[in-house]
C-alpha cells in the first residue's frame, strides 16, 4: 500500500471517528494544536487505524504521535512500506 | 423458564457536592479540562459508610419492588470501598435493613461488580434456590481518593444503587451476558496497598490510594465493553438495530462515547448521567437505570444492554428484556441521617493521609 493510499484512509478514520474536517488533515498538521485532538483523542485514532489497517501499534510507538504525518509513517511502518 | 426479572430499583446519592469549580481550587486543573476529558461536572462525597448508601438504595428498590425485607433471601453487595473486609458489607446491609431471612456476600469486581451481581442474582434463582435477590452496588471511593494525584482524584465519587429480582416466568430478565477479566494486567487500574501483601509497618499513603494508568484504562474499557455487548447480543439471538438502550458503566464519557461508536449504536440510545456523579464504581448501572426509569427511557418490553469494565481488570455485558411494569409500587420514606458536615470537612481525613493537594500545601 503505497503512502498517499494509507493517508487516504487515514483521513476516512479521522473525518468519521475523530469528527474532523477533512481539508484541515494535512501531513504536518499537529493533533493537539492544530486540530484540537487531546491525547485521549489520539489514543481512539490509533485504536482505529489498528482496525483500519489490521496492525498492532505498541504503547511506546503511540506515545510519539503528535503529527498526522507521524501517523501515517507509523503506518507505513508496520504495513511494511 | 423459570428466570429471574428486575421488579424494584432505587439510589441514594449522598448530598455533599464536590464540582470541577471546587477541585480548582485544590488541584492543577480546569473545570474545561475535566469535562472535554472526562464528562463529569460534579461528584458527590458522603458523610455515610458504604453499608448505609446501599441500605438506603435498597430500601427504595424493596418499595418500588413492593416487598419487604423480610421477602429477601439473597443479598449481594457489588462493592470495591466498603466498610470493612470482615464482616462483609453485605452483612452490614442486612442488619440496616433487618433482613433476617437474607442470605448476604459482597462481590468485589470492581466497577463491573453490578453485572457480576446480576448475572450471579439470576442465576440464583433461575437454578431454584432463590426467590428474591437483592442487588445492590454501593461505594464511598472518596476514602481511596489521593487529591496529590490530579489526574485521578477527579475522576471517582459516592453514591449507591440497587435493584430487587424476582422469579418470573414471563419473557423477561437475562437473555444473554458475558463475564471476563484478565488479571495480567490487575496493576493498571489499582489500590496498591490495602491486602496482606502490603507492608503495614511501612504504609505509603500513596499506595493506599487509587492508582491508574489512564490511556491504557481507556484503551482496553473501549474495546472490552464493545467486544463483551457484541458476544452477549450474538449469545441472545439479538441485532444492535432491536436494542433500545445502553446502560454503561460511567467511568468516562469519552469511553462511553467511543464504546458506542464502535458498536455502531446511536448516541439517543445511551445512558449517560456520569456529569452528575463521576465514576461512582458498582454503583454506576443501578443508579443509571433508577434515573433512566425515572425518565421513561424505559419502556414495558424494552431491550437494554449493560456494559462494565473495571479494575481487576474486569468486564461483562449483559442482555435485557424490561418485564411490564416501569412505575414504582411504592416510594419508601428511607433517608440518610443529615449532616452538617461540609465537602471540604469531609475530605480534611483525605488530605491528612494522603498529603494536602498541590494548591493547599
Amino acid at each position: 500500500m503505497d503512502r498517499n493510499e494509507i493517508a487516504e484512509r487515514l483521513t476516512g478514520v479521522l473525518v468519521s471517528e475523530l469528527g474532523l474536517e477533512q481539508d484541515k488533515i494535512k501531513d504536518e498538521a499537529h493533533f493537539e494544536e492544530d486540530l484540537d485532538v487531546d491525547s485521549l483523542g489520539v489514543v481512539e485514532l490509533l485504536m482505529a487505524l489498528e482496525d483500519e489497517f489490521d496492525v498492532k501499534i505498541p504503547d511506546e510507538e503511540a506515545e510519539s504521535i503528535v503529527t498526522v504525518g507521524q501517523a501515517i509513517d507509523l503506518v507505513q511502518g508496520k504495513l511494511g512500506g | 423458564m423459570r428466570n429471574a426479572e428486575i421488579t424494584g430499583w432505587g439510589k441514594c446519592m449522598p448530598p455533599n457536592v464536590l464540582s470541577n469549580h471546587d477541585l480548582e481550587q485544590l488541584v492543577d486543573t480546569s473545570d474545561e479540562w475535566i469535562t472535554s476529558r472526562t464528562g463529569i461536572k460534579e461528584r458527590r462525597i458522603s458523610h455515610v459508610e458504604a453499608s448505609e448508601l446501599g441500605a438506603v438504595a435498597a430500601k427504595r428498590a424493596l418499595a418500588a419492588a413492593g416487598k419487604t425485607a423480610e421477602d429477601v433471601d439473597l443479598i449481594l453487595v457489588a462493592t470495591c470501598s466498603g466498610d470493612s473486609i470482615i464482616p462483609a458489607t453485605a452483612s452490614l446491609v442486612q442488619k440496616h435493613l433487618e433482613a433476617w431471612n437474607a442470605a448476604a456476600m459482597d462481590i468485589n469486581a470492581a466497577c463491573s461488580g453490578f453485572v457480576y451481581g446480576l448475572v450471579t442474582g439470576t442465576s440464583m434463582i433461575s437454578s431454584g434456590g432463590y426467590e428474591t435477590v437483592l442487588i445492590v452496588g454501593t461505594e464511598k471511593l472518596h476514602y481511596i481518593m489521593d487529591f496529590t494525584d490530579r489526574n485521578t482524584c477527579v475522576l471517582f465519587g459516592d453514591g449507591a444503587g440497587a435493584v430487587v429480582l424476582e422469579a418470573t416466568e414471563d419473557d423477561a430478565g437475562l437473555l444473554a451476558s458475558d463475564l471476563g477479566i484478565d488479571g495480567s494486567v490487575g496493576h493498571i487500574l489499582e489500590v496498591p496497598v490495602d491486602g496482606s501483601h502490603g507492608d503495614r509497618t511501612h504504609p505509603d499513603p500513596q499506595m493506599c490510594g487509587i492508582s491508574m494508568e489512564g490511556q491504557e484504562v481507556f484503551k482496553r474499557a473501549v474495546t472490552k465493553m464493545g467486544e463483551s455487548s457484541t458476544i452477549s447480543l450474538e449469545k441472545a439471538g439479538i441485532a444492535l438495530e432491536e436494542v433500545d438502550l445502553l446502560i454503561p458503566h460511567q467511568a468516562n464519557v469519552r469511553i462511553i462515547d467511543a464504546t458506542a461508536r464502535r458498536l455502531g449504536l446511536d448516541e439517543g440510545k445511551v445512558f449517560v448521567n456520569i456529569h452528575s456523579y463521576g465514576n461512582t464504581s458498582a454503583a454506576t448501572i443501578p443508579v443509571a437505570l433508577t434515573e433512566a426509569l425515572e425518565q421513561g427511557r424505559i419502556q414495558p418490553g424494552s431491550l437494554i444492554v449493560f456494559a462494565a469494565f473495571g479494575g481487576g481488570l474486569t468486564w461483562g455485558s449483559a442482555v435485557y428484556r424490561w418485564g411490564k411494569r416501569i412505575e414504582p409500587i411504592a416510594e419508601s420514606d428511607a433517608q440518610l441521617p443529615p449532616t452538617d458536615l461540609t465537602t471540604m470537612d469531609l475530605l480534611q481525613p483525605n488530605f491528612d493521609f494522603f498529603g494536602l493537594p498541590e494548591k493547599m500545601a
